[in-house]
């Protein structure tokens, strides 16, 4: 069984905000020490509370976008005009705050070193935060799984942890952008949506067995998955997390 | 999991899951909330009693799934009712589509915390399509295109409980949504209504499915908050 390491009841935890960065015009990462957290594994999710002074309550699920480091955990939030709670996370949270958290959640989505590679992963926006917890983690382990990223954004200011996946690029991991709205004057990269295409030459191929991991909105998972079982990858090495305008 | 809080506490403290130094209160639930300075929250119109806890109200149709979206062709299409059973019952797409049907108007619920209300569909009750079957079986295994296991207690899936849908809001079922046809048992978690079902196999014992082997809760009462193992 792929179990989780969860024991016994998941319950709300304090966590203390000790950062919150913007990431993009759209995206900010709020960092958290949460005293007493088990520990997740890259790929897991948590759920957020906030509670109202009249104690009206609002959930949301989020994607931990850091490696496993003790008590340390980061989420990157798109904030969503309209949205309940992640206008809040994002312009509203300071460190020093205190929130509710609970997790991790979620047992299948997830990547660690020992399930080896090569390693597909394939992240439309803020899909990339996931899949970001499992290139950290790979680069803290000192492990060099073969491991390609294609990440959709919409513009080159939009790419989220773009810095830092320049760094990380290189060592076994390649690092490939389609920029879908706007491109920089000089870009050559790949400027369209993900496609068959697109994917057979990123690679790698399905004779290379890869684990792939695609995360995203709704829309974006469904023609990457399809594509790739139709370049011949198996169904059931592709792993898909999905979400869509309502998961703010 | 049988274990009262408490010990379950003393055991995490023990395994070094929890600082021994006050949090560890949180886990038999003594904390009280922390209200966050300047949340207001949208505060949905809904009528009273119809979202659970933890639950916000969408018009959307959001989609969760493990895997890539099976399309399997009506032509190879079955749906079959085996295990503990005296003989197992197969439908083939027009044998299941001549089965008396009914339109179902309900509020679903998603673990990842959407409910959505007065949903319409149309379906085969399972009551229908265990007709006429034998069995000592207590529980069932749903079984779909792609691998998908989903458990539930038989007595949830009868008394007009739940049905095998083929359409939503008028059209036919979209495979994103499970289509050709999925389980429908709208007073669970959406995950118990399995996409893209193929059939369902009668156990005697408890078999945990696919997210309830993967953290999720066995059981799924959204009005209990069951979310997840331990809720």
């Amino acid at each position: 069984m792929e179990g989780t390491t969860v024991l016994g009841r998941l319950t709300w935890q304090p966590a203390d905000v000790t950062g919150v960065v913007a990431e993009t015009p759209r995206a900010t990462t709020i960092a958290f020490d949460v005293p007493g957290w088990a520990g997740h594994r890259a790929g897991q999710h948590l759920d957020v509370r906030l509670t109202a002074d009249d104690g009206y309550q609002a959930e949301r699920s989020y994607s931990i976008a850091s490696a496993p480091d003790g008590m340390h955990i980061e989420l990157t939030v798109v904030r969503i005009a309209d949205g309940e709670v992640s206008p809040y996370l994002t312009d509203d949270l300071q460190p020093g705050d205190q929130i509710e958290l609970r997790g991790p959640v979620g047992g299948y989505f997830v990547w660690e070193p020992p399930l080896g590679g090569p390693l597909l992963l394939v992240a439309g926006g803020s899909g990339v935060a996931p899949l970001m917890a499992m290139i950290r983690l790979r680069a803290a382990a000192g492990s060099d799984v073969q491991t390609r990223l294609l990440l959709s954004s919409r513009g080159w200011d939009d790419i989220i942890y773009r810095d830092e996946l320049e760094r990380l690029n290189g060592n076994g991991l390649t690092v490939v952008h389609t920029l879908t709205m706007s491109q920089p004057p000089g870009w050559a990269g790949y400027a369209r949506r993900v496609d068959a295409e697109m994917l057979a030459e990123v690679g790698p191929g399905p004779a290379e067995r890869p684990l792939v991991y695609i995360c995203g909105p709704t829309p974006f998972v469904e023609a990457a998955a399809q594509a790739l079982v139709g370049l011949g990858h198996q169904p059931e090495a592709i792993k898909t997390e999905r979400f869509g305008p309502t998961g703010s | 999991m049988s274990l009262p809080a408490e010990i379950r506490a003393q055991d995490l403290v023990a395994r070094g899951v929890l600082r021994d130094d006050g949090y560890s209160a949180s886990v038999a639930g003594q904390m009280p909330p922390i209200i966050s300075r300047g949340f207001r929250g949208r505060r949905e119109d809904a009528p009273p009693g119809r979202v659970p806890p933890g639950q916000y109200v969408t018009r959307d149709f959001p989609v969760l799934s493990a895997g890539p979206t099976p399309h399997t062709p009506l032509e190879r299409w079955d749906f079959t009712i085996s295990g503990e059973v005296d003989e197992p019952r197969r439908w083939t797409w027009d044998e299941f589509r001549g089965l008396p049907s009914e339109e179902i108007t309900v509020d679903i619920h998603c673990v990842t915390k959407w409910s959505k209300l007065d949903t319409v569909w149309q379906g085969v009750r399972v009551d229908t399509l265990l007709e006429g079957i034998e069995t000592s079986a207590e529980y069932t295994v749903a079984f779909s295109d792609g691998g998908y296991t989903t458990n539930v207690p038989l007595e949830d899936l009868t008394g007009g409980k739940a049905w095998v849908a083929f359409s939503y809001d008028g059209e036919p079922l979209q495979p994103v949504h499970g289509g050709p046809a999925r389980m429908l048992v709208p007073h669970l978690y959406f995950w118990k209504s399995a996409k893209w079902v193929r059939g369902l196999r009668l156990t005697p014992v408890d078999e945990p499915g696919f997210w309830e082997t993967n953290g999720y809760h066995n059981y799924g009462d959204p009005w209990r908050e069951q979310r997840y193992w331990g809720d």
